[in-house]
């Protein structure tokens, strides 16, 4: 293996190898999922499934990842035979788990291969145990996997539009060779076969891959082209159509009965001009893996490239109103040019959807995953549960989509393991034996709520109280606390209700990872529950990360942008409210309830002139169950901002722990900070 | 694979920039880097604070919608604080991939320094600002310090940065 060496030289292509790798083998799980559930296989899925391990095969052997192509190669085998062998009667579950552990190598060693290491897992043991399933459903223990031609109906036709008769059928071997040295053999040998192609039914090429194979020229030089043709036309008609091609040298045309087996390979490799882009899969092509007249429609596009997009589109829309609203510009009557201002705000707003609405993934990605994980769970747990999926068609920004697969998996996990009942326990209880969980998308002005339902035994709020008291992580009085305060135990670090540690879950650490990883991307999650009735833990995250309504605020001459998201209220303090410990922490007392308070030209180190609290304005804030009162100079206003990080040299001083969460460009080209009050407020309390 | 043009073009441009140096003074010394790295020189603007940060790094500024962080090279040396005037420049230099602003006196002029003419910093350890000095430029009668661009960020934060980069690139 010499991957070591292409890994560097081929990283556009490795880059696009392993993304349709990855592609085909979420399809490829989705299948199998699928099979699982109505425990049998049709043809068109044999075929899929067939299709998918003959594309990793050959992509991985074009990328020289020799494990990954010798398992890929097994795995056709096996389902070569399956495909051949109709009425084989085969334990579909096992057929399925038999791929599924081949998939988890393929993708172990994907992942490998992205993070730069060398592919060096070991096959060997797989491949050999999806050999002796082999040997085992064929009974025959040392079967060598013959490729029969099959039936006429499955060939590949070049021309699928040929209405020539059968009868009239001819069938030729033809041997061509090209003149010495007149270079590009391949693209000759291409030529050739497209001028054929019209006049033939079939038609077959040794070698078979004349564009991508570096070898295939050798080859031809050596060997000569040998083509495999069924066509009604003549020897000479046949002889004249390859001579419009200037180099050829000899022409050797055999008339024959049927053609050699080993051409079948060829057909095979030519059904690879098969599917390669991307199709999101979506409730309505369900049932259609993939649907070939969609394929055109959809390209992939590297996400940096959209990032810039969004950024310059961000650009256009702050220029705008930098003309727009330009100084020079005062005063003038300008009846022309606000009418053509107005047509232009009207295009880059529509603009800025548009981008907007490029970026948006349907949240099905993180979704369909999600069966994987039930499957899995419940063949090792031993409960039966079925996973209903509503709403996957709900669109989530890419970035966000990226940052809630790990929570989500994590909850299925959790709801399975802790939630569920075993399915005696269940009947017991009069429910039904299995299980269920339900993954909800919707949409909801301006935020998606993403809904973990399970209707297992429900959260204890005796055993989650008893248990945070002997963690010692309760910060409230018990009899003050609401059901959703007890619940939201759950996710304060190092607690964990489950006595023993499983595979899955119960390590004590996850819920807050959870509710850690939902935060970053601006969400927030909480739980509603009933005892022996189920649990639904609600998750809500914002459409975007890319674009906030913020809160302007002045504080001295620098201006920081507040999500107004965060804020509950804003209003102006006297004096006599102003309430101060003995620490001197200042305090303000609103509606019976007390909040600190922290002034921004303080945390930031910021000159100002004001520091009388009645002359600034307070701004209550909140994150997560938690509120704090932030003071400023004033309040400048309400503004859409495009959030930009800091610069990379700066987050090495700056991290989210400083309160400041990124950056924007003002209107006026000047730059403010967007604060992080999740950060302030970790800070403060 | 084929032989990349683009690296072809670098290296030609690279040759022509070679031995060119942009200078610029900080009280009395002059400076040098290498104008391969230089990007654009701006007359200095608004720079806003960003809290948490080492006094040599003023802020940041918005360079036709980039994000850019300036560093007071008169702090980074440990000179004292001079007030920005109208000569007062920043030198938007490029050092692997990564933008940074350098808050300058003022912007001289562009030299040919030949190799030969260019020695070796003496090794003492004194110095205070002698790591960041790659070489002596000998120009006529002057010296130019010639300016290790890279060392200004300090070799393990440029490392620091691209390792974040990586981390944070999505597939």
């Amino acid at each position: 293996m010499d991957e070591g060496n292409s890994f560097f030289t081929n990283e556009p292509m490795l880059e696009m190898y392993i993304f349709e790798t990855s592609n085909l083998i979420e399809q490829l799980e989705e299948i199998l999922m699928k099979v699982e559930e109505s425990e049998r296989l049709s043809e068109d899925e044999i075929n899929e499934i067939f299709r998918i391990m003959h594309t990793i095969k050959g992509s991985s052997a074009m990328m020289m990842i020799s494990n990954i192509t010798k398992l890929a190669h097994s795995m056709e085998d096996l389902f070569y035979y399956v495909r051949e062998n109709k009425n084989l009667e085969a334990d579909v579950s096992k057929l399925s788990s038999k791929t599924l552990e081949s998939l988890d190598f393929i993708k172990a060693e994907i992942s490998k291969i992205k993070d730069g290491i060398m592919a060096d897992g070991d096959e060997n043991e797989l491949v050999e145990d999806i050999k002796e399933y082999l040997g085992l459903i064929s009974g025959d223990k040392s079967i060598e996997i013959k490729r029969e031609p099959n039936n006429k109906k499955q060939r590949y036709y070049i021309s699928p539009g040929s209405t020539i008769k059968e009868e009239t059928m001819r069938k030729f071997i033809v041997k061509v060779t090209f003149e010495k040295d007149c270079q590009m053999e391949n693209i000759r040998a291409y030529t050739v076969i497209h001028n054929l192609k019209d006049s033939c039914k079939e038609l077959f090429h040794l070698p078979k891959d004349l564009i991508e194979d570096a070898n295939c020229t050798n080859y031809i030089v050596l060997n000569g082209f040998v083509i495999y043709i069924t066509t009604p036309k003549t020897k000479e008609e046949i002889k004249e159509l390859i001579e419009m091609e200037v180099f050829v040298k000899t022409i050797d045309i055999e008339a024959v009965e049927e053609f050699d087996e080993n051409i079948l390979e060829v057909q095979e490799e030519n059904k690879k001009v098969d599917v390669r882009i991307y199709v999101p899969e979506t409730a309505v092509q369900e049932k259609e893996i993939t649907a070939p007249s969609m394929k055109q429609n959809i390209i992939s596009v590297n996400v940096n490239r959209l990032d810039k997009l969004m950024d310059m589109v961000g650009e256009i829309v702050i220029t705008e109103s930098m003309v727009i609203k330009n100084k020079d510009l005062e005063g003038l009557s300008l009846d022309s040019f606000n009418k053509a201002a107005i047509q232009l705000r009207k295009l880059t707003d529509e603009l800025q959807d548009i981008v907007m609405a490029i970026r948006m993934v349907p949240i099905s990605l993180v979704f369909t995953k999600m069966h994987r994980v039930v499957r899995d769970m419940s063949k090792k747990l031993g409960k039966e549960v079925e996973l209903e999926i509503i709403g996957e068609e709900t669109e989530v920004d890419k970035n966000i989509i990226d940052n809630i697969s790990d929570p989500i998996m994590h909850l299925i996990r959790n709801c399975m393991d802790h939630g569920i009942e075993e399915n005696d326990e269940r009947v017991d209880k009069g429910k039904q034996r299995k299980g269920r969980v339900m993954l909800e998308a919707k949409n909801t002005s301006g935020e998606v709520v993403i809904k973990v339902i399970d209707d297992g035994k429900g959260l204890d709020k005796q055993k989650i109280l008893s248990k945070a008291r002997k963690n010692g992580i309760l910060t409230k009085d018990e009899s003050d606390m609401t059901e959703r305060e007890i619940f939201g135990l759950i996710f304060v670090p190092g607690f964990s209700t489950k006595e023993e540690v499983t595979e899955f879950s119960g390590r004590g650490v996850g819920m807050d990872v959870v509710k850690k990883n939902i935060e970053k991307v601006g969400g927030s999650v909480f739980i509603e529950s009933v005892f022996d009735i189920g649990t639904t833990i609600n998750i809500k995250i914002p459409l975007t990360l890319a674009i906030v309504d913020g809160m302007e605020v002045s504080v001295g001459s620098s201006v920081y942008t507040i999500p107004i998201m965060s804020i509950k209220e804003s209003f102006k303090m006297k004096r006599e409210e102003l309430i101060i410990d003995t620490s001197g922490n200042e305090m303000v007392m609103v509606r019976g309830n007390c909040y600190p308070i922290m002034r921004l030209h303080e945390l930031f180190k910021v000159e100002t002139k004001n520091t009388n609290i009645e002359d600034g304005i307070i701004v209550m804030v909140e994150a997560g169950d938690r509120i704090i009162c932030l003071y400023a100079d004033a309040l400048l206003g309400e503004q859409q901002v495009v959030v930009k990080p800091l610069p990379p040299y700066l987050s090495r001083y700056i991290t989210k722990e400083c309160g400041i969460a990124g950056c924007t460009i003002l209107g006026d080209g000047n730059i403010s900070l967007i604060l992080d009050t999740a950060g302030i407020i970790n800070g403060v309390i | 694979m084929s032989v990349n043009l683009n690296e072809i073009n670098e290296e030609l441009e690279e040759d022509t920039q070679h031995g060119k140096f942009l200078t610029f003074a900080i009280g009395h010394e002059y400076f040098g880097i290498e104008i391969q790295y230089v990007k654009e020189i701006i007359g200095i603007q608004p720079v806003i604070e960003v809290p948490e940060v080492p006094n040599y790094v003023k802020g940041i500024i918005n360079l036709r919608g980039s994000i850019i962080p300036v560093i007071d090279v008169r702090l980074k040396f440990k000179k004292e604080f001079l007030e920005y005037n109208d000569r007062t420049c920043i030198i938007v230099i490029e050092i692997k991939n990564i933008l940074i602003g350098l808050i300058v006196d003022q912007v001289a002029e562009v030299l040919k320094i030949a190799d030969e003419n260019i020695v070796s910093p003496p090794d003492f350890k004194t110095g205070f600002h002698q790591k960041y000095i790659k070489g002596l430029g000998k120009v006529g009668n002057e010296v130019k310090l010639l300016l290790d661009c890279e060392m200004i960020l300090d070799e393990d934060e440029v490392e620091q940065m691209e390792n974040g980069k990586l981390k944070t690139f999505n597939f």
